[in-house]
């Protein structure tokens, strides 16, 4: 009874092992084949700006409750993204990159913190509010949108980059060109998010057409196996994606809405989204910016705007 | 307070859609895996070898493989082989396939209940194996049975929120909705629990009955 019982638990692993294998095969890293047969060279390898942030040992925050909390600390925590390419992603060898990251980094070292300081939490769209509530963090860059009803949670640092809704399709798709052309269509986001429910409020397709997975990775996935015919979310977001797979993905081009991702901080910590906001402004003005974007999301070749602050 | 109920009350139908498609959900899978599961079980205490090691093995495997990839697998891997469901068949699919194993070990363990003699009776009465089992041995088995079988569908009823993740609107995918809309996930999960003991109580109810009806004195 013994060795059948190994052996029977043995067998069922091995088919869980399978499982676990096809499950992954389903989520569309940089892929392997695609590079081979993609004109740019693509790569899920992170590669930085080349911006360097020198830490501004100096740093001072007067009257801000995280900055001490920074500063006794020696480290600060930032809450990420992982899976945006281009924007807030960590590679197989753990290697953060992007413009979110790059943007966290600029306003840790201006806090006095070196980039090895930093400790990075990567936290679902769903709990930052809790996150930020909760002390877990003590700012989080990750596409985090500015709305009224946030702040009354959280308070906003920026906006730091303004993003519209736009759709990925596959590179042959010729039949969808903009939010009007989508109806039977279908259409991928992630679970409740504002694009989505913007596609259900529009009425763009059929309520039976529209999909949601918890990852825009599983769109992608989706989207590559046929099973949608469009993702849709920020074009910050698209075109990251786009970028790792040209061969097979393109971004329509046409935005319909406005995103504006602002530094989500604690709620009452007000001198420290002063000081958040003046370093951002510097970081519009300086030039620093914008070179953060070129070599990141710039890398999609679309041109980027310098956003305006919005101080409150 | 007013935070609290507002949190409902202004997105009544998020609630309606997400709870509406958790039952629907729920009794469809209900059914297949009675159904299969109950097969199952026949298989498992019949008296030909291939059909018991068919049993075996197909509870060994899938209760020991985590629902989500039960899940990942008809959502991810299957369309790459060219087998094709919506989302929500195969939602429907991955918990009835799932629940099954669940269900074909509370049909075993019932039937074990039965004293040998039952089914030897019937047999030398000439009743064929199907007979026995459906008209002689489940109906006594069913008394063992009720217990664990309202556990096992009430977590069914809990586990279809792991469909949420692949791409069914149903209650599991209600606290992304709110925190897109910004509201407090304390009250969101909150109403969440509520919903659920809401629908549990009939099942707790319909055991009350079962056991009551068929109880014996022994």
């Amino acid at each position: 009874m013994g060795m059948k019982r190994v052996a029977v638990f043995a067998t069922a692993a091995a088919f869980a092992f399978t499982l676990t294998a096809c499950g992954k095969e389903g989520t569309p890293t940089a892929s392997g084949d695609s590079n081979a047969s993609g004109a740019a060279p693509v790569s899920d390898t992170c590669q930085s700006s080349g911006t360097t942030f020198t830490a501004d040992s100096a740093a001072a925050v007067a009257g801000s409750t995280t900055f001490d909390k920074i500063k006794s600390a020696g480290k600060v925590v930032v809450g990420v993204k992982f899976d945006q390419p281009n924007l807030g992603y960590k590679d197989t060898s753990g290697t953060r990159c992007g413009f979110d990251i790059e943007i966290a980094q600029y306003i840790a070292s201006k806090l006095g913190v070196d980039k090895a300081k930093i400790e990075y939490k990567e936290i679902p769209s769903a709990n930052r509010e809790t996150a930020i509530k909760g002390g877990e963090i003590d700012y989080y860059v990750g596409t985090y949108s500015i709305t009224d009803k946030r702040k009354a949670d959280v308070a906003f640092a920026g906006p730091y980059f303004v993003a519209g809704q736009d759709l990925l399709v596959r590179k042959d798709e010729s039949a969808i060109t903009g939010k009007d052309t989508l109806k039977g269509k279908k259409v991928c986001s992630a679970t409740g998010s504002t694009p989505i429910q913007r596609v259900k409020d529009e009425k763009l397709t059929e309520p039976e057409n529209i999909v949601e997975f918890k990852t825009y990775s599983e769109c992608v996935s989706q989207l590559l196996d046929k099973k949608v015919d469009a993702v849709t979310t920020d074009d910050a977001i698209l075109k990251g994606y786009a970028a790792q797979n040209p061969a097979d993905l393109k971004v329509v081009g046409q935005p319909f809405s406005e995103e504006k991702y602002g530094i989500g901080l604690p709620h009452d910590d007000k001198a420290l989204r002063d000081f958040v906001n003046n370093q951002l402004e510097a970081a519009f003005k300086d030039g620093t910016w914008k070179k953060i974007y070129d070599g990141t999301l710039g890398k999609s070749g679309s041109p980027a705007t310098t956003p305006t602050l919005e101080r409150y | 307070m007013s935070d609290f109920l507002h949190v409902l009350t202004d997105h009544w139908s998020l609630f309606g859609e997400g709870f509406g498609n958790t039952v629907k959900l729920f009794l469809i899978a209900a059914v297949g895996c009675l159904i299969l599961g109950v097969l199952l079980g026949a298989f498992r205490v019949s008296p030909i070898p291939a059909l018991r090691w068919f049993g075996a093995t197909y509870v060994n495997i899938v209760r020991n493989t985590p629902l989500t990839l039960v899940f990942a697998f008809l959502v991810f891997a299957a369309p790459k082989l060219d087998v094709n469901f919506d989302y929500f068949t195969a939602a429907a699919v991955a918990l009835t396939v799932y629940t099954s194993a669940f269900i074909c070990e509370v049909v075993r363990s019932g039937v074990n209940t039965v004293a040998p003699g039952q089914a030897e009776a019937a047999r030398a009465l000439g009743l064929s194996f199907a007979q026995v089992l459906t008209e002689v041995v489940l109906p006594q088995a069913l008394r063992a049975m009720v217990p664990p079988l309202m556990s096992v569908l009430i977590a069914m009823l809990k586990n279809t929120t792991v469909a949420a993740g692949f791409s069914v609107v149903e209650a599991g995918a209600i606290p992304s909705y709110m925190a897109e809309f910004g509201e407090p996930q304390f009250y969101v999960l909150l109403w969440i629990v509520i919903g659920f003991l809401v629908l549990i109580a009939p099942l707790v109810v319909l055991q009350r009955f079962l056991e009551r009806k068929l109880a014996v004195a022994r």
